[in-house]
């Protein structure tokens, strides 16, 4: 008999993979689910289960972040292994991507193994690299990507840039095809708004601020489209912002091609109005466009042409945003708010919570290939259980984050973590200091 | 008996040039490879000449840098009694299109017997071909063709496996830019061998399987069972430009080992165009053994082959003469 048994008991499970919206338990033992289901509980435990009681609250499998950026290595006073892990568990967060955009690049296996061990010492939230899909990030020259895939990246990208040259493109695609790892790329053509700051249109014109038009974003993904049925490669589409891009997306899909895509809570939730004041914290990139564009994301995520929601966590601190609006750096936390930020949405009527979850979990996870997002015997007992109602309020000064440009500070909120596990060890319990 | 002895030298090799390997017929390369037989065995005589080509002009015209081809057409001229001129152009001297075949139309009024062509753009050789009386000879032109090439390597093959028909070939590396593999490729197809290309996406012309061929993008899959491996020279500069993320990773990935090598059939056999490119495409211990074999072997059988297309190209010159 194995001492290490844990029952979740008196919970709604929420299992995306087998559409199981229902009322249960759950068994953990030796850091793997062993049981779940409704019947789950009472004389049937093993003695000396310690039993956690949900009292009514969800249990889902732990989020999955396809696309987040900590200050590690380069810029560790903006976020570390440590405080972002802390942050990724307290938003019920349990696996996550790490961009590839740190000082200096992972475009070689060697960075890829320091992430690797790094993460394994923050002893947290699991962490994935991605590697770069250009040498340096500078899009001239493939990255070693045979060499990345084996040192375990689960998929390329250059991160915030977007690949300008199609030659390059169209070659990196052929080659990543034939090694099975996604290519992730953020579509904006540069060349449209080298020097944009939020979205083109009358409050940019009327703010003296220079646009970043839907075109751009357009232009590029049209272009990925077609080198993605030229190479056969699969093809992640990043941050969608606009209607003409959750449009292209879905043709791309109809018409067979492996074409997946996410979009960040941000796009989800706010439009183009927040920069109103020269706010930097709505400094993001894509920019948060116009309502339109915002409800088609809503409609995207819901009907399931965008597959994933993804925080796109990107810490500045003071030095990076207290600016004018134009030299003020791109870029949002959201790694920890993601599950609450998002749930609106359930509240609202335009998604059920069980769909809601799965883009958070199962959409990810199969997209990067992990093994996450199910509550299925033998799989890895990362969870979170979350109360969908409870209601409160953001405050930066109460994340874990080191850097604290969260666009949605001070907004309320309904819905929040209880409680999350990894491998069935709990990593964060709700009222937990910060 | 008349029409039993016009077959028989309708069925002699009775082609004008020898652009490519795309027009040949399986039995007139059947025909130079078995001329090409008997070649090798003069070349170990220390009387090597023959008065085949005697009063006959042959000019290799170079416009890119060759040694050992060049030196190869040079040989197998002079042994067959021809005079033999080189003539090195420098293409950054001249103007494309018009005065390739000003050079052309100038080296006719010469009056040479054959010419021996090589040309960095393909299709150059036959433009020129297009414009002289002679025989012309591509000695490799752009990526498209190199017959004479081809011809050593299934010689090669066939004095080491007695045969080409139904053997396994895999031709590895830079299929892309390499003239030998479309000449390897469609000369192993008209043989009745089967070819398999081992390279990654990025180096693998498109729509290549029209050929007839098998890709394969792991080289240890690619390898499985063949009775033949070809490897091909790697161009350094394949590494700009995408095509290939570096050097390493490209050793790691289709650098010939004797790991990689296990997985091809017990005795198969190695090649390569040379020079070779140690710890690129092949592994220098590995090289090293292989460049005392088969490799060498190539060479020697290079200068028979040219000498065996050289005489069946000026077969009916010599016996109108």
């Amino acid at each position: 008999m194995s001492g290490s048994a844990t029952a979740i008991l008196n919970a709604r499970l929420l299992d995306p993979a087998r559409r199981l919206d229902e009322p249960g338990g759950l068994l953990i033992r030796d850091g793997v689910i062993a049981d779940v289901g409704p019947s789950v509980g009472g004389a049937a435990l093993p003695e000396g289960t310690q039993i956690i009681d949900a009292a009514g609250a969800c249990l889902a499998p732990g989020l999955v972040d396809m696309r987040v950026h900590f200050g590690e290595p380069g810029e560790e006073e903006k976020e570390t292994f440590d405080s972002g892990s802390a942050a990724a568990l307290a938003g019920g967060v349990t696996s996550l991507a790490l961009l590839p955009d740190t000082d200096p690049v992972v475009d070689d296996p060697a960075m890829v193994e320091y992430v690797e061990r790094r993460a394994r010492r923050a002893r947290g939230v699991k962490v994935y690299a991605l590697g770069a899909f250009t040498r340096g990030l500078e899009g001239r020259q493939i990255a070693e990507l045979g060499l990345l895939a084996e040192a375990g990246t689960v998929g390329f990208t250059d991160g915030p840039k977007p690949v300008m040259d199609s030659q390059v493109m169209r070659r990196g695609l052929a080659y990543a095809a034939m090694l099975g790892q996604p290519v992730i790329q953020r579509p904006e053509d540069l060349s449209l708004a080298p020097d944009g700051v939020m979205n083109e249109g009358a409050i940019a014109t009327r703010l003296g601020l220079a646009g970043i038009p839907n075109a751009a974003e357009i232009i590029m993904l049209e272009r990925d489209l077609r080198l993605v049925a030229l190479t056969g490669a699969r093809y992640h589409a990043a941050q969608i912002s606009t209607e003409e891009g959750v449009e292209a997306i879905r043709r791309a899909k109809a018409a067979g091609l492996p074409v997946t895509a996410d979009v960040s809570p941000q796009h989800l939730l706010l439009n183009e109005l927040e920069v109103e004041g020269y706010r930097t914290f709505a400094k993001i990139r894509p920019p948060l466009r116009r309502e339109r564009d915002r409800q088609a994301l809503v409609d995207g995520l819901a009907d399931g042409t965008l597959d994933a929601v993804a925080s796109d966590h990107r810490p500045q601190d003071q030095d990076e945003k207290r600016l004018p609006f134009a030299q003020a750096a791109f870029g949002a936390i959201g790694v920890e708010t993601m599950l609450p930020v998002c749930l609106a949405l359930v509240h609202e009527g335009t998604l059920s919570l069980l769909e809601l979850i799965e883009r958070l979990t199962l959409r990810p996870a199969h997209i990067l290939g992990l093994n996450a997002g199910r509550l299925a015997p033998g799989a890895a007992a990362d969870l979170v259980l979350f109360d969908p109602d409870r209601p409160w309020k953001i405050k930066d000064s109460a994340l874990r984050s080191l850097a604290k440009n969260t666009p949605f500070e001070g907004r309320l909120v309904q819905g929040g973590v209880r409680m999350t596990m990894v491998d069935g060890r709990v990593v964060f319990r709700e009222g937990d200091p910060a | 008996m008349m029409a039993v002895m016009r077959a028989a030298a309708d069925l002699r090799f009775s082609e004008r040039h020898l652009l490519g390997i795309e027009t040949l017929k399986p039995w007139a390369i059947q025909e130079l490879l078995d001329l090409a037989d008997g070649y090798v065995e003069l070349n170990r005589q220390p009387e090597k000449k023959r008065p085949l080509l005697r009063g006959l002009t042959q000019i290799n015209l170079f416009f890119e840098p060759s040694t050992r081809t060049q030196t190869s057409f040079e040989l197998a001229g002079k042994r067959l009694s021809a005079d033999v001129v080189n003539m090195a152009v420098r293409t950054s001297a001249m103007q494309k299109g018009e005065t390739l075949i000003d050079t052309a139309v100038t080296l006719n009024a010469m009056h040479p017997d054959v010419l021996v062509v090589r040309h960095e753009h393909s299709g150059a050789v036959a433009l020129l071909a297009r414009h002289v009386e002679c025989a012309v000879i591509n000695a490799g032109d752009g990526r498209h063709e190199h017959p004479t090439q081809a011809l050593v390597d299934a010689l090669t093959i066939r004095r080491r496996t007695g045969r080409l028909e139904g053997l396994v070939v895999a031709i590895c590396g830079d299929v892309m830019h390499s003239r030998v593999a479309r000449s390897n490729i469609l000369l192993l197809a008209a043989m009745g061998a089967r070819v398999r290309l081992v390279a990654p996406p990025t180096l693998v012309p498109t729509d290549v399987a029209l050929y007839g061929v098998e890709v394969a993008h792991d080289m240890a899959d690619g390898l499985d069972g063949v009775d033949i491996v070809m490897v091909l020279r790697l161009q350094l500069e394949r590494m700009e430009g995408s095509f290939l993320p570096s050097v390493r990773e490209y050793f790691h990935r289709y650098g010939l080992t004797r790991e990689k090598l296990a997985r091809a059939k017990p005795d198969a056999l190695v090649m390569h165009p040379g020079p070779m490119n140690r710890g690129v495409e092949i592994d220098g211990t590995l090289a090293d053994d292989i460049e005392r074999s088969a490799i060498l072997d190539q060479v020697e059988l290079g200068v028979a082959v040219r000498m065996a297309v050289l005489e069946a190209l000026t077969r009916e010159l010599r016996e109108a003469a």
